[in-house]
């Protein structure tokens, strides 16, 4: 005798109960954290490396890097200066998602850092359906890849705190048409915090770094 | 590309409740997608047919129902369908405007089997 159950239930309700836990775990430590996203070569890496040259002297910072292979990156943040830095090899998948983290917190004892900084998997889709559990999710933008970014991944785009746009020593040379892309962002996340910055010439990082400061401390 | 993790959770989710329900079989499940969600339909179908194999839901068959992007304009209160670059109120050109529908991203039901009549009670519509 068939019959229909009503279930109504979030698909990625499992991963988001994880992301809670994360996050228990590391306001338990008393640490401010972000989930970087980003594109590949918007340059999360490279905001990573500057962001650690300023900062460096004043907080205890570790880096967790998810990539579908290599560790390229986590290498970078430790020459950079990162106390601790772990790398995630996704085997394949384009994102990182709860579990993921969780194992990488395992190997950190959280109560030694101020910030912890997660390197997403460089893409625009799959890593803004995978809640992690930090305070903050931060996505890069960057001029080259042009302005209609917004437009094409509202999903990426809506569910930001932080909008870095990276590479602006290069607006001379392309044809990114900043009124346009604001536009975009405006109309899918109002009052987002906007960064315009160059990892080249340094332009615009000290304000990314005085939000970051603002948060440090006062995670939540 | 991600449609492996999420076909593995819509896969315990109905585990789940198709065993509080002492279900036998699960025939047909009924999926709400936003359009802002980027899943495949095919491909989910594609891994449930793999990783569902050997469970009572093996051979079921999904149902999607995609659900539009609407904005709501929070300055005039229009209520408007997006597509692609116009995403600022049609109606007074306010960009101040908060996701209607299209978010979306739930399991809904499912459909058993029980196989036994005495435990219809509770769950039949």
């Amino acid at each position: 005798m068939p019959s229909n159950i009503p279930i109504v239930e979030n698909i990625m309700n499992a991963n988001d109960r994880l992301a809670q836990e994360n996050r228990g775990r590391i306001d338990a430590a008393g640490v401010f954290s972000i989930n970087l996203m980003a594109s590949p070569g918007a340059g999360k890496t490279s905001i990573i490396e500057q962001t650690l040259a300023r900062l460096v002297d004043k907080l205890r910072i570790a880096v967790v890097d998810g990539d579908i292979a290599t560790s390229l990156d986590a290498d970078r943040a430790a020459a950079a200066g990162a106390r601790a830095s772990i790398q995630i090899n996704t085997g394949g998948e384009c994102h990182l998602d709860a579990v993921m983290l969780r194992g990488a917190l395992e190997q950190l004892d959280l109560t030694k850092f101020d910030l912890l900084i997660v390197e997403n998997v460089g893409n625009l889709v799959c890593p803004a359906e995978f809640r992690l559990g930090t305070h903050k999710s931060v996505l890069i933008a960057s001029v080259p890849e042009g302005d209609d970014k917004p437009y094409k991944y509202p999903g990426m785009y809506r569910g930001v705190e932080a909008l870095i746009i990276n590479k602006i020593d290069l607006l001379p040379y392309v044809n990114f048409k900043m009124d346009y892309f604001r536009r975009g962002v405006e109309a899918l996340n109002a009052g987002v915090h906007t960064f315009p910055v160059s990892c080249r010439t340094g332009e615009g990082l000290a304000q990314w770094i005085d939000w970051l400061m603002g948060n440090v401390g006062h995670p939540g | 590309m991600h449609e492996l993790p999420v076909t593995q959770s819509i896969l315990e989710i109905s585990l789940r409740h198709a065993q509080q329900a002492g279900a036998k079989r699960i025939t047909d499940l009924y999926l709400l997608i936003g359009q802002l969600s980027y899943v495949v339909d095919d491909s989910v179908q594609f891994y449930w047919d793999m990783i569902a194999k050997g469970t009572i839901a093996e051979g079921a068959t999904l149902h999607f129902q995609r659900v539009p992007v609407e904005f709501l304009c929070l300055d005039c209160d229009r209520r408007y369908p997006v597509d692609g670059e116009n995403l600022a109120c049609p109606r007074c050109g306010s960009t101040r405007v908060k996701v209607a529908s299209g978010d979306e991203f739930r399991l809904e039901s499912i459909d058993v089997e029980t196989g036994d009549a005495a435990d219809l009670n509770l769950v039949e519509k």
